[in-house]
């Protein structure tokens, strides 16, 4: 049905196109007892576009995550971001870990923590601190700059993960199951501020999960990744408008249908190799 | 900073003073107790402790201080500071080399075991008994703890940091200063504190043997001359310094590690 070139023809401008993921096969090992993880997955991400793999656990999501963000060379196909061919991290593209008590820094305070990806740059150190400090605000977390990250709830410490990124100025901005280790309400909660986030500052935004809930609700596009290895099942359009609410929007009918088609897109090829 | 405790704490005033007192009631009755014992019960081996502090305040304050004490401190702190540069710089580098650390690991193991006091006759074979042995001495005693835990603590940086680092794309300088020492650092001075008391025992040890000079020289100078108030009195000052040592090392490791106490207490609160 939803082959990749109906839905983005692959002549669309470059300029257009943040990230273009080419044929990407991965495994670990080598020939007898390898182990394929990735085969062939293909995708696209517009600029300025909100896209969310989904697929179950143990799908190879990590993997792809990690080859994308430049930590993993792929054993085959090719990544481009922004123009360029993925071999190292790339500039321009910040990452959110899932696990902000691993990926912030205990012994710095949240300004330090958000700033310290800009000491490389050429800016003073007033200039990052107020790039840091916009940041934080644009979280919501002015008020904790001086405090250590460990001082703060495991909400408000993804938050800091979240300015750290933005600080950065990213093109693109890649998120590992941010919001996977936060009780429901504050999950609601960080769902919303990327969603304004991403509006007030119009960055790409390519978020990788397992809750098909908040693939849809988030994306513009949901990427729908299965099998083992796995491939892109379907890559979904998702047109509930720039306006979205956690009540609102999910008691839609729109959204139930979506739900529906990524849940079944997700199980299908399972079903058919069994 | 600190996090309130609720309303009924007492203020930090009365807690410091009775913290001071908890802790200082023992010295103060095991003093007293050899001032009246050593009075009632002298004998040549344990002189009275008056006597014994009346020749504490004659020679250390400030002659023998000048002349016996501030050289061996001077040769204390070159070789622990030589070591920590070399331990901490060195650790680093095999910390962040897995495979080169992998390989050496058994023999530096195996070296480190090696009494320091032990190797104390080839360094005079080979350098003397001058300052230069005592520092070398000194230097290559403490320089063990602290390059393993170096390399232990390097080597244990949480994985999802170096992802981190890579992923933003932050210089080795900026890895090293900002992620990679301080991860390491609560490793880094639990090394160093067993260095120093290391160091302290090389000093003393090193100026027993072969010197002629320096707080050890005095002790054992003294002890041969039978002069044994005048060894007490040297043995004290020993004392003296290397708790002065260890108060000086805990205030500075409670300063850089405020982040780790702070976490670790949040975190068994929290029960987490």
């Amino acid at each position: 049905m939803n082959t990749l070139q109906a839905i983005l023809p692959t002549s669309a401008a470059a300029a257009d196109v943040v990230f273009r993921v080419e044929g990407l096969m991965h495994q670990y090992g080598s020939s007898a007892d390898a182990r394929r993880i990735l085969d062939g997955v293909e995708f696209e991400v517009r600029r300025g576009a909100f896209v969310c793999i989904v697929g179950p656990s143990g799908t190879g999501k990590s993997t792809l995550l990690r080859c994308l963000s430049g930590l993993q060379t792929p054993t085959g196909g090719q990544i481009i971001f922004n123009g360029a061919r993925v071999t190292e991290p790339p500039q321009g593209l910040a990452l959110v870990f899932q696990d902000y008590s691993r990926s912030l820094m205990p012994w710095l305070t949240v300004l330090d923590n958000v700033t310290l990806p800009l000491r490389a740059g050429s800016l003073t150190r007033r200039q990052r601190d107020e790039q840091g400090m916009a940041a934080l605000q644009e979280v919501g977390l002015a008020n904790a700059v001086s405090q250590y990250p460990w001082q703060l709830s495991g909400g408000m410490q993804q938050r800091v993960a979240i300015a750290r990124a933005l600080a950065y100025r990213p093109a693109a901005v890649l998120m590992d199951e941010p919001f996977a280790s936060v009780d429901a309400q504050t999950r609601a909660d960080l769902e919303d501020l990327m969603l304004s986030v991403r509006k007030h500052l119009g960055i790409s935004v390519l978020l990788v999960t397992h809750d098909i809930d908040e693939a849809v609700y988030l994306s513009d596009q949901v990427c729908v990744l299965s099998g083992s290895p796995a491939k892109v099942a379907a890559i979904i359009d998702v047109n509930l408008g720039s306006e979205r609410g956690q009540i609102t929007t999910k008691a839609t009918r729109e959204f139930a249908d979506l739900r529906t088609q990524v849940y079944q897109m997700i199980r299908r090829p399972a079903a058919v190799k069994s | 900073m600190v996090a309130p405790f609720g309303p009924h704490r007492p203020t930090r005033l009365s807690r410091r003073i009775r913290a001071v007192f908890v802790e200082a009631w023992l010295p103060i009755v095991l003093v007293a107790l050899w001032w009246v014992l050593s009075a009632r019960f002298p004998s040549t081996y344990s002189p009275p402790l008056q006597e014994i502090l009346r020749l504490f305040r004659e020679l250390w304050l400030f002659e023998h201080a000048r002349t016996d004490l501030l050289p061996s401190v001077v040769n204390l702190v070159l070789g622990y500071t030589l070591a920590l540069a070399a331990g901490v710089g060195l650790g680093t580098w095999l910390g962040l080399s897995p495979r080169l650390s992998r390989v050496l690991w058994p023999t530096l193991e195996f070296v480190r075991a090696i009494p320091g006091v032990a190797i104390l006759p080839v360094f005079i074979i080979l350098l003397g008994v001058g300052p230069t042995m005592k520092v070398t001495l000194i230097a290559v005693g403490a320089f063990w703890p602290i390059l393993l835990n170096t390399i232990d603590g390097v080597r244990s940086v949480e994985p999802t940091l170096r992802d981190v680092a890579a992923s933003f794309r932050i210089p080795l300088k900026h890895r090293l200063l900002h992620i990679v020492l301080p991860a390491a650092s609560p490793q880094i001075f639990s090394g160093a504190r067993i260095s120093l008391s290391v160091a302290v025992i090389l000093i003393v040890v090193s100026e027993m043997v072969g010197a002629n000079g320096g707080i050890g020289y005095f002790v054992r100078s003294a002890e041969r001359s039978f002069a044994i108030p005048e060894m007490w009195s040297g043995i004290i000052v020993l004392g003296l310094l290397g708790y002065v040592l260890n108060t000086l090392f805990r205030l500075l490791e409670a300063r850089v590690l405020a982040w780790h106490h702070g976490m670790t207490t949040r975190t068994q609160r929290d029960g987490r």
